[in-house]
């Protein structure tokens, strides 16, 4: 899949966790640039990436998720794994 | 919306704009809800919110810092004090587990661990009653993800397994014991959740969630029907459909003997099993009622099938015709005298629930879909008709509205009212309220809507408190006729204050409506006043959406309205004249 085609579906997700479907997400977004993207949506964010893609993050993932571009490299690289 | 069955996923996705939604709704009533966390608590509060709007609901939360939940119950904490809380919900875990047993233990002192552990949440329990007087929902501990001794884990006393056992079951005895305590049963959820899933280590290490992120809204709708049952807000009616629901086939086609039902098939036991699942809850006090696309001779016969579980007798209402469902079930209603949110509509065809949830948005129609293997478990986890309490008007209840109907059909042979109500040889008992009774008395007080002057709210404990206060004049009234025992259907409770009394709680049952049983506790409470040389009495009506058909009782009892405010509450009064008689009522007092 695409990087494109992942990020458009991560803005859909966002778009619902904050209830804003005006919401632009690139690679550079990051929590400063939402308002309400706190440590709780910020597991909600996470929980529907995981649902959207069906698959599961690691303790270590997690723990990188600082900017969508790095959420979108690692989604990529499961999916990736996923359909080998 | 939130529909059943729950899709947690998507509900944890969009909360933000159901809860959007159900804020939209007027009319919404304020419960203040504390949680005490014994892990990350933040997805919990959300999902309650969403199910307790989705009721008319709005919860007011108050949380403590993260699992800070002993101290903060145990000790004076000024804030939760000026918060005041409706409920206190005490979401623990098998996380929250001081020790498990260690291999060396004798069982002696395995037995003073449990001990140890259980009277810490008494202490919390004894806490919260002393200080707060208030419901408690307690989690009870699911069981662990690994068991150390494999099978033996469950038997040998060193177990863990055994462990939690042995602390649920003594949890679920104090809850018998105590009125005020309420189990959410997590070892129920998790198991059907699967045990397997609900352990997300990944969260647990992350973020502290003692639980499955996608079990979060599950368990929060299992708090919220609990909450929702302690004010009365379960569903009262269960409406169901026949053909391919209560019995696999069409019984205008297929006829009595082409009906699947009984054990000869697997298609007949499958619809079996649901008739029993719906015979349990009639039992329990869920009034059934059909409503079916039929001839009406042919959708009776059906139930004179010999392996017919359920009988003509188990339903408080039949409409089988041709009209729409959704005037059917408007019908239904309105001769139970419940509202329409009250009811639940069972049926198999995805084109009639569609209608009538279309126009009747207050019924609750779940996707019961069209296989009769899953409607049980489908109907079962709605939460609908979650109870906190089984009392004899409960196992009555369905025998209730079976009298009524005799009523109704024996008033018919009366030209004159009052006759009517003479031949009912109705017989009263009203009286103070007394311990038996607090129970029913409770959970009058908390889901009476319409015949309801004031719509307090009071909970068990406070019911308790009044009821031995020397400040109140209470009274309930039982109501018993030749058809039979309505049970305990209306209350007063009038503070006294200056030698004057303030009606605070009238109230009545609208089963018993028209017979004039106002009359006989206003009569009572006439006397009681007197007896304690008490000549004034003051009236407050209070009007909400609901409850216009008392707003002239006070009138029609011979008050004198005193004030009118922008809400339009009224304030009456009424001086006792020394000649005193009201007789205006056809109903033997406490012969």
């Amino acid at each position: 899949m695409i990087n494109n085609q992942v990020l458009n579906r991560i803005e859909l997700i966002f778009h619902d966790i904050f209830d804003d479907d005006t919401l632009k997400i690139g690679r550079n977004t990051n929590a400063t640039d939402i308002k309400g993207w706190d440590s709780l949506a910020q597991i909600s964010l996470i929980v529907a990436f995981e649902k959207e893609f069906k698959i599961k993050f690691s303790l270590e993932e997690l723990a990188k998720f600082n900017e969508v571009g790095d959420i979108v490299d690692i989604i990529n690289k499961k999916i990736e794994y996923l359909m080998a | 919306m939130i529909k059943y069955p729950l899709d947690p996923n998507y509900l944890l996705r969009k909360k933000n704009s159901i809860r959007r939604n159900l804020l939209q709704e007027t009319n919404l009533s304020e419960k203040r809800i504390a949680i005490l966390g014994g892990s990350t608590i933040a997805e919990v509060k959300d999902m309650l919110e969403l199910f307790l709007l989705q009721d008319g609901i709005k919860p007011i939360f108050f949380e403590f810092e993260y699992n800070r939940y002993y101290e903060n119950i145990i000790f004076h904490n000024s804030e939760l004090e000026e918060f005041s809380p409706d409920i206190i919900y005490i979401h623990t875990s098998n996380v929250n587990i001081k020790r498990y047993p260690s291999i060396h233990e004798s069982e002696s002192e395995i037995e003073a661990l449990l001990t140890s552990e259980i009277d810490r949440f008494k202490q919390m329990w004894d806490s919260i009653a002393s200080r707060y007087a208030c419901p408690v929902i307690q989690n009870n501990f699911e069981l662990p993800h690994y068991r150390g001794l494999g099978n033996f884990d469950v038997y040998d006393i060193h177990g863990r397994t055994r462990y939690i056992s042995e602390l649920n079951s003594r949890f679920s005895e104090q809850a018998r014991l105590r009125s005020s305590l309420y189990i959410n049963d997590i070892n129920y959820l998790a198991a059907w959740f699967g045990l397997e899933r609900w352990y997300d280590k990944t969260f647990w290490y992350s973020y502290k969630y003692a639980m499955n992120y996608e079990a979060i809204p599950l368990l929060a709708d299992s708090v919220a029907s609990i909450i929702k049952a302690i004010y009365g807000k379960s569903k009262k009616c269960l409406v169901l459909d026949l053909d391919n629901t209560l019995w696999g086939g069409v019984i205008g086609d297929d006829g009595l003997n082409g009906i699947q039902i009984g054990n000869e098939t697997p298609e007949g036991e499958a619809f079996t099993e649901f008739q029993e699942y719906c015979k349990i809850l009639k039992e329990r006090g869920v009034i059934l009622a059909v409503c079916s696309k039929n001839d009406e001779v042919n959708a009776r016969e059906g139930f004179s099938h010999p392996d017919s579980i359920l009988k003509l007798n188990d339903f408080s209402v039949f409409q089988a015709n041709w009209e729409p469902k959704y005037e059917n079930i408007r019908n239904i209603a309105e001769s139970l005298n419940i509202s329409l949110n009250s009811l639940v509509f069972a049926d198999d065809n995805a084109m009639e629930r569609e209608i009538v949830q279309s126009q009747s948005p207050e019924i609750a129609v779940p996707a019961l879909g069209n296989n009769v293997t899953k409607y049980i478990n489908i109907l079962d986890k709605t939460g609908y008709f979650e109870a906190v309490s089984l009392s004899s008007e409960d196992i009555m209840r369905s025998s209730f509205y079976m009298d009524n109907n005799l009523r109704k059909e024996h008033q018919i042979e009366f030209a004159n009212y009052d006759d009517f109500l003479k031949s009912l040889e109705m017989k009263s008992e009203i009286k103070a309220f007394a311990p038996v009774y607090l129970d029913r008395i409770t959970h009058l007080i908390n889901k009476t809507n319409q015949f309801n002057l004031t719509t307090r709210r009071y909970n068990q404990a406070e019911i308790e408190s009044i009821s031995n206060n020397s400040r109140y004049i209470t009274l309930y009234g039982r109501l018993l006729d030749k058809f039979g025992d309505n049970g305990l259907i209306s209350i007063i409770i009038g503070e006294i204050r200056n030698f004057e009394i303030h009606i605070d709680i009238w109230l009545m049952s609208c089963r018993v409506l028209k017979r004039k049983m106002e009359n006989a506790m206003f009569n009572q409470l006439v006397f009681r006043a007197k007896k304690q040389k008490i000549t004034t009495i003051y009236g407050y009506y209070y009007p909400t959406n609901k409850n216009s058909m008392v707003s002239g009782l006070f009138e029609q009892m011979g008050f004198t309205k005193i004030g009118e405010g922008d809400s339009g509450n009224t304030t009456w009064r009424f001086e006792i004249p020394t000649d005193f008689c009201n007789t205006d009522f056809l109903i033997n007092v406490n012969p």
